[in-house]
Formats: C-alpha cells, sequence, structure tokens
C-alpha cells in the first residue's frame, strides 16, 4: 500500500480534478499536507480559495472527513473536533488538521487562532500563505509582501503598492508556545516532515507555508515551484523551525541570491524602483541575520 | 448573565459529576464555532450565552443551523447596547429570529430545566436537526433562586437516549460538511432547513406530550400555553416571565367579572400560526406585549401574531404594547393597562 516516489508516499486522500487555478500552491499544499497526515484525519477548512475550489457542491476532492465553517473560525472549531475527540476516547487515533489561508490566519481569524493556542488545543494549524486574500479577488492582507500591488494596496503614481512590512505570525506562534515551523511547496520532503511533527506534537501547532498563487501574483502558472524554490534561496522566507522557543533554520542557502531575482519576474512587483527593492533587501537580509543570532544563542521564544 | 451557568457546569466538571469536556474559550464567537466542531464529531454539545455575546455569535447561528446541526443553548434575556445595559428584555434573541435556530421563551426555572432536557430530544430528532435556543429571561430567571425538582438521571436517559448522529466526522465514513453551493443548489439547502423548521412543530409538541408522560409535568401543548383562555373575551399575549405576573393580573381581574386570559408564546420559531388562530376563535381583543422592538415599526411579536391571522374572517382587535426594556420591570398595572387600552389605540403604545 505505502508505495513511495522519492520518499513520498503515493496515497491520495485530496484527489484531482477539483477547480484551482492552474498551478495553484494552495492546492499543492493541501494535497502534500494529507499525505502527511493519512487518512485518519479529519480537516478543519476556513473559507477562501482552498475551501471554495474543492467543494463545490455536490462534488468535493476531499477523502477524509471535511468540515468549513467561517472565514474566521478555523481554529475553534478545531477546538471543538479535538475536544470532541477526547470525549469520545478516539483522541490517540485521530489527526485534527485546520488550513486557513493568510487572511483567516494572519488577519481576521487571529483571534481564535491566539485562543485556541492560549487553551493547549491540540491541533495542527496550516496557514497557507498566498500573501493576499485571493478568493475575493487579491486583497491587501497582513501577509501582504510591502509594496506589492494588490486590488486594495494598488501600485498607484503616489503610493506604490502596501506600505507594511508582513506581520511576523511564526514568532507570535512561538510566543503562544506552540510548535511553529515553516515551509514550502517547492520543498515537500521538508514540508511533510513539520507536518508529521506538528501533528506529533502533544499542543497547538502552527506551521506556515508559502504558497504561490500565480494568479494573485501576476505570474505564468508554470513558474509556482520556480518562484516558490527562489523565495527560500534568496531567504525572503526561509525555512525554520520553533521548538520549545528555539529556533532552529531547516535550509541555509548555500549561495543566497539577491531579492531582486524574486521579485521581477512577479507582475505584483514590477513598479518597484532600485530604492524600494533596496529596502526589502536590507528588510531580508535584517530578518536573516536575527534569525542566524536567534539560532545561535538558542534564546527561548517563549 | 449565562454565567451562572457555565459556572455551574465547571464545578459540575471539576467535581466529577458531570462527564463532559469543557472549552474555555476566548468569545461567544469561538464558542459557537467550537460547538460545530464538536457537534459535527458527534458529540452533544450545550453552550449559553446573552445581548452582545448572541449579537457577536450572529454570523455563526446561520451557519449551525444551515449545517443541521443540533446545538442547544440557553440565552439569558437581555438587551443590546447602546447604551449599554445589562438588564433584561427579548432583544438579543428576537433579533436572532431568522437564522433557522428553534427558539422556545421559557416562564419558570423548572420550565427552564425542563425545556433543556427537551430541546435535545427536539434538535437531535433526524426529522429535525436544528439547533434550539432556550431563552430564558435575564436576571428574573437567570439570578433567581426558585426550587426545582430535578428529575432522576435513569430517567433522563430513557427520555433521552444516547446521542445517535445522522452523520459525523468520522475517518471510518468521510464526509464533507460546510461546501460551497452555487446558485443552482443553494436556494434547495435553505428550502430543506425552512421545511425542517416547520416539521419541527410537531416534534416539539410530541416532545411536550413524552416529557408530561415521563416526568408528569407539561407546559400547554409544547408551542403555546393559556390560561384562562376558554370564555375570554379579552387576552394578553406575552413571552417568558411576563406570563408569570399576567396570570396574577388575569385572576384579579377575573374576580372582578372580567372576562380576561392569557396567550403565552412558548416557541417563536417556528412560529405556531394555526395553534394561536384556534385559542382565539371567540375573543375579540388581544394585547400582545413585547419586551422587544423593531426599531422603525413595533414590536416583532405584534407583528408576527397579526400575520396568523391575515387570511382569517372574524379577525380579532389586535393592539401591541412594548414593555419592559433593559431591565424595566412589567408590573401588574402595566398588564392591567394593555387590557384596559386595547381596542382603544390604533398604534404601539408604550408601558413605561
Ligand atoms: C467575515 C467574513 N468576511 C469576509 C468574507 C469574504 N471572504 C471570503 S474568503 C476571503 C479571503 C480569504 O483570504 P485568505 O484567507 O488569504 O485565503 P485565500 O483566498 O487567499 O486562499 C474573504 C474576504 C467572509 N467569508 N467572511
Ligand atoms: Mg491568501
Amino acid at each position: 500500500m505505502d508505495d513511495k516516489i522519492a520518499g513520498i508516499t503515493t496515497e491520495e486522500h485530496f484527489a484531482s480534478g477539483h477547480r484551482a487555478c492552474a498551478g495553484c500552491g494552495a492546492a499543492l499544499m493541501a494535497r502534500l499536507a494529507l499525505k502527511a497526515a493519512g487518512k485518519n484525519t479529519i480537516v478543519v477548512n476556513a473559507t477562501g480559495c482552498l475551501e471554495v475550489f474543492s467543494t463545490p457542491y455536490p462534488e468535493t476532492a476531499w477523502k477524509i472527513p471535511w468540515i468549513h465553517g467561517a472565514f474566521e473560525n478555523a481554529a475553534a472549531i478545531a477546538s471543538g473536533v479535538d475536544r470532541a475527540l477526547k470525549s469520545l476516547g478516539k483522541r490517540k487515533d485521530v489527526n485534527v488538521l485546520a488550513f486557513g489561508g493568510d487572511g483567516g490566519t494572519f488577519d481576521i481569524g487571529f483571534q481564535a487562532l491566539s485562543g485556541a493556542a492560549e487553551r493547549g488545543d491540540n491541533f495542527c494549524y496550516i496557514c497557507y500563505d498566498n500573501g493576499a486574500y485571493m478568493n475575493t479577488g487579491i486583497q491587501r492582507s497582513g501577509a501582504t509582501p510591502k509594496y506589492a500591488s494588490t486590488t486594495t494596496s494598488p501600485a498607484g503614481s503616489k503610493i506604490h503598492g502596501k506600505t507594511e512590512f508582513k506581520k511576523p505570525m511564526p514568532f507570535i506562534m512561538a510566543a503562544h508556545g506552540a510548535y511553529v515551523a515553516t515551509a514550502n511547496i517547492a520543498f515537500p520532503l521538508d514540508f511533510i516532515e513539520k507536518v508529521k511533527k506538528g501533528l506529533a506534537f502533544n499542543g497547538p501547532a502552527y506551521i506556515q507555508v508559502f504558497s504561490t498563487c500565480p494568479t494573485g501574483w501576476k505570474l505564468g502558472g508554470g513558474f509556482t515551484i520556480q518562484i516558490a524554490r527562489l523565495a527560500v534561496e534568496s531567504n525572503i522566507t526561509p525555512l525554520y523551525e520553533i521548538e520549545k522557543g528555539v529556533v532552529k533554520i531547516s535550509k541555509k542557502p548555500s549561495k543566497v541570491i539577491p531579492v531582486d531575482e524574486y521579485l521581477k519576474s512577479q507582475g505584483r512587483f514590477k513598479h518597484l524602483n532600485e530604492s524600494e527593492i533596496k529596502e526589502i533587501q536590507e528588510n531580508v537580509d535584517e530578518n536573516w541575520q536575527k534569525l542566524l543570532d536567534l539560532e545561535k544563542n538558542k534564546s527561548k521564544m517563549c | 448573565m449565562d454565567t451562572h451557568i457555565v459556572e455551574r457546569l465547571a464545578e459540575f466538571i471539576n467535581n466529577g459529576e458531570l462527564n463532559a469536556e469543557m472549552i474555555h474559550v476566548e468569545s461567544e464567537h469561538s464558542a459557537i464555532s467550537a460547538a460545530i466542531g464538536s457537534e459535527a464529531t458527534g458529540v452533544r454539545t450545550f453552550t449559553a450565552t446573552a445581548s452582545q455575546g448572541l449579537a457577536l455569535m450572529h454570523e455563526i447561528l446561520f451557519i449551525v443551523a444551515g449545517m443541521r446541526l443540533p446545538v442547544v443553548m440557553a440565552v439569558a434575556n437581555r438587551a443590546l447596547s447602546a447604551p449599554i445595559n445589562i438588564w433584561n428584555d427579548h432583544q438579543d434573541s428576537i433579533s436572532e429570529r431568522d437564522t433557522g435556530w428553534i427558539q422556545l421563551y421559557i416562564e419558570s426555572a423548572q420550565e427552564a430545566l425542563d425545556t433543556i432536557i427537551q430541546a435535545y430530544k427536539i434538535a437531535e430528532n433526524h426529522e429535525v436537526l436544528l439547533p434550539v435556543m432556550v431563552c430564558l429571561d435575564g436576571f428574573t430567571l437567570s439570578h433567581v433562586f426558585e426550587p426545582v425538582d430535578i428529575p432522576n438521571e435513569k430517567d433522563v436517559n430513557k427520555f433521552l437516549p444516547k446521542y445517535n448522529p445522522l452523520f459525523k466526522l468520522d475517518p471510518k465514513k468521510p464526509v464533507t460538511m460546510g461546501p460551497i453551493g452555487f446558485p443552482d443548489t443553494y436556494m434547495e439547502f435553505r428550502q430543506e432547513t425552512h421545511e425542517a423548521i416547520i416539521r419541527a412543530k410537531e416534534i416539539i409538541k410530541k416532545t411536550n406530550t413524552e416529557f408530561k408522560k415521563s416526568f408528569n409535568r407539561g407546559y400547554g401543548d409544547g408551542v403555546l400555553e393559556t390560561y384562562k383562555i376558554e370564555d375570554a373575551e379579552y387576552a394578553v399575549v406575552a413571552m417568558g416571565t411576563i406570563c408569570g405576573t399576567a396570570r396574577v393580573v388575569v385572576d384579579e381581574m377575573r374576580k372582578e367579572g372580567k372576562k380576561v386570559g392569557l396567550i403565552k408564546i412558548k416557541c417563536f420559531r417556528p412560529f405556531p400560526k394555526e395553534e394561536i388562530t384556534n385559542c382565539c376563535k371567540n375573543i375579540k381583543n388581544i394585547a400582545v406585549i413585547d419586551r422587544n422592538i423593531s426599531l422603525g415599526n413595533e414590536g416583532a411579536l405584534f407583528t408576527e401574531f397579526k400575520s396568523a391571522f391575515y387570511n382569517q374572517e372574524n379577525k380579532p382587535i389586535i393592539n401591541g404594547f412594548v414593555a419592559g426594556l433593559g431591565g424595566r420591570d412589567v408590573t401588574k398595572e402595566h398588564i392591567k393597562k394593555a387590557f384596559e387600552r386595547t381596542g382603544k389605540t390604533n398604534q404601539t403604545e408604550w408601558l413605561s
């Protein structure tokens, strides 16, 4: 049964034939996460692209039990599932996995997620980060990178896209005492390992997965993996884990590429001028150094 | 206001008297969301709220009903802000009347206890599968000390057997719950939910009858209760604890030879139109007392009560009165005044 290709099971719990755009990172993310979790899993899904494209009634892409309630409450529903399983005496047999987009996690669902983590509820929450409210037409979220053009932070002649850097969600979740990891769809083995670890962790786990959105980023559908890889190789979205508050970097690029390489192929960044690119580069370098320092010092974040 | 309820439940759990999980949520929005998760996983679920908390749940209330999850929730009825006010009226739950929840309004502490037990049996009935709101007046009921007869566990278990969900989240039999409904399917979902809540009326009545058989206590026919209505020419209509006061007023006015009676609406959703018109056949004047106000129109019960008579030939004269907002006492004098004013006014009057 457990055939593997390159160390990944060929068993599928997320069916093909759903309605995602060509090259959708979120679809790949869900497929990989379910490979890690296996069939004894209950999925809770926040409103967003993933929920919409996978369940046009009466069709469903989910071969395992799945529930969707609203945009901002996936973590609270997952708490209910977790405790119900506990009261049924089935908690050890079943994984609880929650999926939320960056809008449903960084912004509107933040309170519910913080509450669940504070209670120590036992589930793995995966935020698939495509950097905007994609389902409703590419509006800015707290996860949108600085200067990215979205429909609510357009690149105008006066204001050049989003004016703030991204909210540091992994650190915020680490401060709650959760198992935290960042992952990327271009690094499936690393992602799968982290999902397994998150599910095995006895308490809240938070995994933030970089998920390309060709439609929202104004990028060809064939570049999903390539651009995701560049995000890691340029240190824009480093891969790391935070366990018991201690940072461990999962992958250090052997040769760091300039951010420009990552930015230039995406329509959402095409308006950037030199000084803006420089500012992004400085911010990336600073964050990377901070991560290296945290790892080196083993300073506890919770 | 719901705090007493959850405090006692926490004591029961922590003293080992109740085998349950308590989720200490950070908000009412998450409370009702967690209830979705646990109920969908196949576990009987209860929550309680009031006022602003219920308003915060608003979005999710539709989802509980739409997903056909038989959650039971106590609402300690209280006024809504602004101005902020922690006292009783029915504005909170009345404002949720279109969410698809069955709504039962309560007159006494005993009725609250009995109705919670019945609520599960109604909600979980596979012909219904809808959530139930048990609405009890904040303070007047939620903070009252009244002796209640607590039925023994064995009898309750017989009346309300183990939860048997029709569908649940179970890896052995995977289901997709809460998919997106496009314009070609959405309307059927709404229609089915509507038909289920309409169907629920007979099941509410049946459950009341069964409860009566098992515990020797019942509340009218389950959807409404009448008092001295048989030969009445005047009736007052109300929900909740106002009815207790109204019974006393009816007795006093009867002593004065006035033919008055009371109609207590217990079930506001589904709205018991036929039961209402049937019990009003010989009544000439009706005073509907609302503990809520649909701003810009009139009390909600008044509107709905009148609509029950729209296709009737001999319509009684029906007047609307707004009373008891934000914890204002509804006195015997208020109720007497409502009786006196019926037929003498053509606009909603405020008893304040
Ligand atoms: C309370 C609420 N506000 C707004 C919406 C509309 N809405 C649905 S999905 C969505 C955006 C989702 O963004 P994100 O979480 O990033 O997921 P994505 O669509 O990008 O996958 C919005 C605004 C909603 N469903 N509920
Ligand atoms: Mg998004």
